[in-house]
């Protein structure tokens, strides 16, 4: 029997049937699904109101350390300074001289910190540009990159960083303008040095990744340019991976200034500030001497201000990736 | 009642799915992905199984083999010459996959380990359920590559999967889904990654497999074009339920529910000015809908549609899940092209 | 393959050479010979500092570094006999440049099959079950190993259990003045410097091992290996062990060959004769002839195993092989 009456099934149709709103399911922007997924990582979450305390903490360290960098707790007339163990006047102990390293600490992992973001922010700027470059054009500059940092990155750090270390600090023309060998500047350029071959590596992956995907293809046909390309579209989509390998950086460089420090060839930044570095390089002298406290809150903050970087790094991972995955 | 219903209902169907369904725990809540379908296949008959992607087609077989992760539940009866498959021990399982019921997958170059040789993984197929030498079974791998039609197959088992080319894969996946034997055989969109060229030449391996061998096959695929090619039944599959069994013949010629009229006219033609997709989307299978799942989409819609889940009638010489069947001219879905 | 190998291995010298060149370079400019000599020998007179810088070929300038790289690799090539003497007190370099290779040998090959092994086998089992609790502690505890640097952890186990408990000896190769061979002793002395490196080596490789075996479990060939018939243990290892090694085993030829550098750390902490105490010194003293050696194993090392890696992957992976 004909139906000569407006088939009901496509006028009004049902609207919760297909209607995505009623199940309430919003659609969110990556940006969105990337940051719920973050905040999802339990570790990532703690981490982040950790270092965010951390660093409200140590960025007003005038007002939050107790003491000034080089001051000593009491007066000399008023009793001994030196080693003392924690109490109320220091939260966390005295050092050798008579220093509040509650206060060192802050100041130091002040110093610490800006070394290691410095430094971040620098390979990622050099690593992105060279890597960019590397995946876009391919050819000779590629391989040529690839092969350098292959080889450079396949040599034991440490040994790496210590020739490379005495060669440019030995440049006079360079230490000129990036400082002497002992100072923050010269090692916040030692590590970009060597933390851009990582971060262009990943770029140049990226890079090429979504080169062959449709939609550059797409930007193509429609006439867009090639930096156009790279600024609209690539970057915006490789920002997770570089984010990531932003926050490992900066863990890096705080471990990579430790570890220097311990062999005293650290930033020796004159009597005006410290770094967590040679905090830290009290404690292999205070363990043998039994003064506890000179270890335990200098390893105790670097373990922790490194834990917590890599927990957001995770974070960041999960954040990220799930964004890249087509569909699932 | 047609005689071809009857008749496959007295010979035993070797694979029988009654009220089989399977649903995924998700972190919003449960998908479910298929909702009940009986679907029986006999030796000697392909039956294919046509639908959208997300209509649970693939997911049907993949859980009755239990290949589905683990936040698969399944639930209902599948049964293979007999033997109860769900909830069975993955002992049991082993004893099924490969021997009795073998599967044929969508992307040959990925379902194949590109780091043995094609004559390797043919022959593991042949010593997973055979008591037979390494050397024997890598004879018998050469064999089976050339009954699929490989030429050089003593030179080719010795070659890796990423040599050949997308329809030579294939036939290796065919060769090793025959290697025991199996009563059963699932090809799961065996041509959808192949060339329109290719994807004749493999069919055609499948159809004389199923004919000189006697098995039951099962063909699972979206193209339609496919289905009429070699399949003599045919299940229409939408949100996880059959909502259509016919001969091939009569699918095409008198389709009974208005989903697949849908599918037929949205085949383009010669000499069509414009495309008619069927409007609308497939449901979330969250929350799926009430009653008929097809009614959001479906022209001849009415109350009577959204009261409960339509289940399989006879009409005509096929089944359907259409409640409104007798009161429409499905065919009449052509007419809303105005 | 063959090809791909030979083709490899003829760049090698000239990436030797050219990287040698460079290092020397490096070492030239970073420690400067006559400030280093004289830092060393304070009563040197101008003549025997003269004589260091002629005999050793420590010309100056451009032209000088060049002329003295390949006096030094002549002289190199010849032998250690031949090799320029160290600047304190012309002692020879080679001998205790082989004592400390055998110690880090030994400290870092049992270290490393240790770790490795056990890495690797965590890795697998944690991968079987993903989200298991065996899965959680692991990853948790890989993530905080991998979180806390090495001299941290070896000082404190240093503290713990040398120095308060003195379950084990502080450091060193056998207690001072220890003569001779003595296994146990030899054990006893390992047992803590290779615990700090095993543990960092299991985090690593546990890590690695999880993850690429995860990636391989989801993928396409495994359910068809499945879909086989096949039994869970064949499929996790014929497919999914034998396919996750790939990555894995590149990783790991790297690593090896950075083991002879030392494990500079560690080694410090333990006072453990090394390869890394070597290098330690030599750069403090800034002891040239000491250092050139030292770098151009390391150099040939990790250019060596550089290619063994990429040599194995295309083993492992025939569509680099033949692709």
């Amino acid at each position: 029997m004909a139906d000569t009456a407006i088939p009901e099934g496509l006028l009004g149709a049902d609207p919760d049937l297909n209607d995505v709103e009623a199940l309430n399911v919003r659609v969110l922007t990556p940006f969105q699904m990337a940051w719920r997924r973050y905040w999802h990582h339990k570790g990532a979450a703690i981490a982040t109101i950790i270092m965010t305390m951390l660093l409200i903490i140590v960025i007003f360290a005038p007002l939050t350390a107790r003491y000034g960098i080089n001051e000593q707790v009491l007066k000399i007339q008023e009793g001994n300074n030196v080693y003392l163990s924690p109490r109320s006047i220091a939260w966390m102990g005295t050092d050798e001289i008579g220093r509040d390293i509650y206060s060192r600490l802050i100041w130091g992992v002040r110093t610490s910190l800006f070394i290691g973001v410095t430094s971040a922010i620098l390979s990622v700027i050099i690593g992105t540009t060279v890597g960019a470059i590397a995946g876009l054009r391919g050819g000779v500059f590629d391989d040529l990159m690839m092969r350098v940092t292959d080889i450079f990155l396949a040599f034991p750090f440490l040994v790496l960083v210590i020739v490379v270390r005495a060669a440019l600090g030995n440049l006079p023309w360079l230490t000129a303008i990036i400082g002497d060998i002992s100072s923050i500047r010269f090692l916040i350029v030692l590590f970009a040095i060597f933390g851009w071959m990582g971060v262009a590596r990943l770029v140049r992956g990226q890079v090429l990744s979504l080169k062959e995907r449709e939609f550059i293809e797409a930007s193509r046909a429609v006439g867009a340019s090639n930096t156009r390309i790279v600024l609209s579209h690539l970057l915006p989509n490789s920002i997770g991976p570089i984010l990531v390998a932003l926050t490992l950086s900066v863990a890096g460089s705080i471990i990579g200034e430790s570890t220097l420090s311990f062999f005293g060839l650290g930033p020796q930044p004159g009597t005006n500030s410290t770094s967590l570095g040679l905090l830290v390089e009290l404690s292999s002298s205070g363990a043998k001497q039994g003064n506890w406290w000179l270890v335990a809150f200098p390893c105790g903050a670097l373990v922790l201000l490194v834990v917590c970087i890599n927990f957001i790094g995770d974070g960041l991972r999960d954040a990220v990736d799930a964004k890249l995955d087509t569909g699932k | 009642m047609p005689s071809w219903i009857q008749v496959s209902e007295m010979t035993d169907p070797l694979l029988c799915l009654k009220d089989f369904a399977v649903s995924f725990r998700t972190p919003n809540g449960d998908v479910q992905a298929v909702r009940g379908v009986d679907i029986s296949v006999a030796a000697g008959e392909m039956v294919g199984i046509v639908g959208e992607s997300g209509s649970g087609k693939s997911v049907t077989f993949l859980g009755v083999l239990g290949l589905l992760p683990k936040s698969a539940r399944i639930t209902g009866s599948a049964t293979v010459e007999g033997l109860e498959l769900v909830g069975a021990s993955n002992r049991t399982m082993r004893t099924v996959r490969g021997k009795k019921i073998a599967m044929i997958f969508q992307d040959p170059l990925s379902a194949l380990n590109p780091v043995y040789r094609v004559g390797y993984q043919v022959a593991e197929m042949i010593q997973a359920h055979q008591q037979v030498s390494k050397s024997e079974a890598l004879t018998r791998s050469v064999e089976l590559l050339d009954i699929v039609g490989i030429p050089q197959p003593k030179v080719r088992a010795r070659q890796y999967p990423h040599e050949f080319s997308g329809g030579m894969r294939q036939r290796v996946m065919i060769a090793m889904a025959i290697a025991n034997d199996p009563e059963v055989l699932i090809a799961d969109e065996p041509t959808t990654a192949l060339d329109v060229t290719v994807q004749a030449q493999i069919l055609e391996v499948v159809q004389r497999i199923q004919r000189e061998m006697n098995k039951a096959v099962v063909m699972i695929t979206h193209d339609l074009g496919v289905i009429a090619r070699v399949a003599d039944r045919v299940q229409v599959m939408y949100a996880g339920r059959v909502v259509e069994r016919a001969s091939v013949n009569d699918l095409f010629a008198a389709p009974t529910h208005p989903y697949t009229v849908g599918l037929l006219n949205s085949l383009p033609r010669v000499g069509q000015e414009r495309l008619q997709p069927i409007p609308g989307r497939p449901p979330n299978m969250l929350r799926p809908p009430q009653g008929c799942a097809f009614r959001a989409r479906c022209p001849h819609a009415a109350p009577v549609c959204a009261e409960k889940l339509p289940e399989l009638q006879p009409h005509a010489n096929s089944m359907t899940a259409c409640v409104r069947i007798n009161e429409i001219d499905v065919a009449e879905m052509s007419g809303i092209t105005a | 393959m063959l090809r791909f190998i030979v083709r490899r291995l003829l760049w090698l010298p000239l990436t030797l050479l050219l990287v040698t060149f460079l290092v020397y370079c490096a070492v030239r400019t970073g420690w400067h010979p006559e400030q280093t000599y004289k830092r060393s020998n304070p009563r040197a007179t101008r003549e025997k500092v003269e004589q260091y810088l002629a005999v050793n070929g420590l010309y100056k300038g451009w032209g000088g570094y060049v002329r003295g790289y390949f006096e030094w690799l002549w002289r190199f090539i010849q032998g250690p006999d031949h090799w320029p003497r160290s600047i304190k007190g012309r002692a020879l370099v080679y001998p205790p440049l082989r004592y400390s290779i055998f110690n880090t040998l030994r400290l870092a090959g049992i270290a490393s099959i240790l770790g490795i092994s056990i890495g690797l086998t965590v890795g697998t089992l944690a991968a079987r079950k993903p989200g298991s609790w065996f899965d959680n502690i692991a990853n948790t505890g890989a993530f905080f190993v991998g979180a806390v640097p090495a001299f941290v952890s070896g000082v404190i186990l240093q503290l713990v259990f040398a120095v308060e408990l003195g379950w084990f000896p502080v450091g060193g190769v056998y207690p001072p003045g220890h003569q001779g061979f003595d296994l146990l002793l030899m054990i006893k002395h390992l047992v803590l410097p290779v615990t700090v490196v095993a543990v960092q080596v299991i985090a690593q490789y546990s890590r690695y091992m999880r993850a690429s075996l995860l990636d391989v479990r989801s993928s396409d060939f495994v359910r068809t290996a499945r879909a086989k018939g096949l039994s869970e243990r064949n499929v996790l290892f014929r497919h999914g062990v034998r396919n996750a090694m790939i990555p894995v085993a590149t990783v790991l030829a790297l690593d090896v060959g950075q083991l002879i550098g030392g494990l500079i750390i560690t080694e410090a902490i333990f006072n453990y004769p090394g390869m890394g105490v070597y290098f330690l010194k030599a750069s403090f003293n800034g002891d040239i002839p000491q250092l050139m050696p030292y770098l151009v194993i390391i150099v040939t090392s990790v250019l060596v195993f550089n290619l063994i890696a990429d040599v194995s992957y295309a083993l492992l992976d025939p569509r680099i092989r033949l692709g």
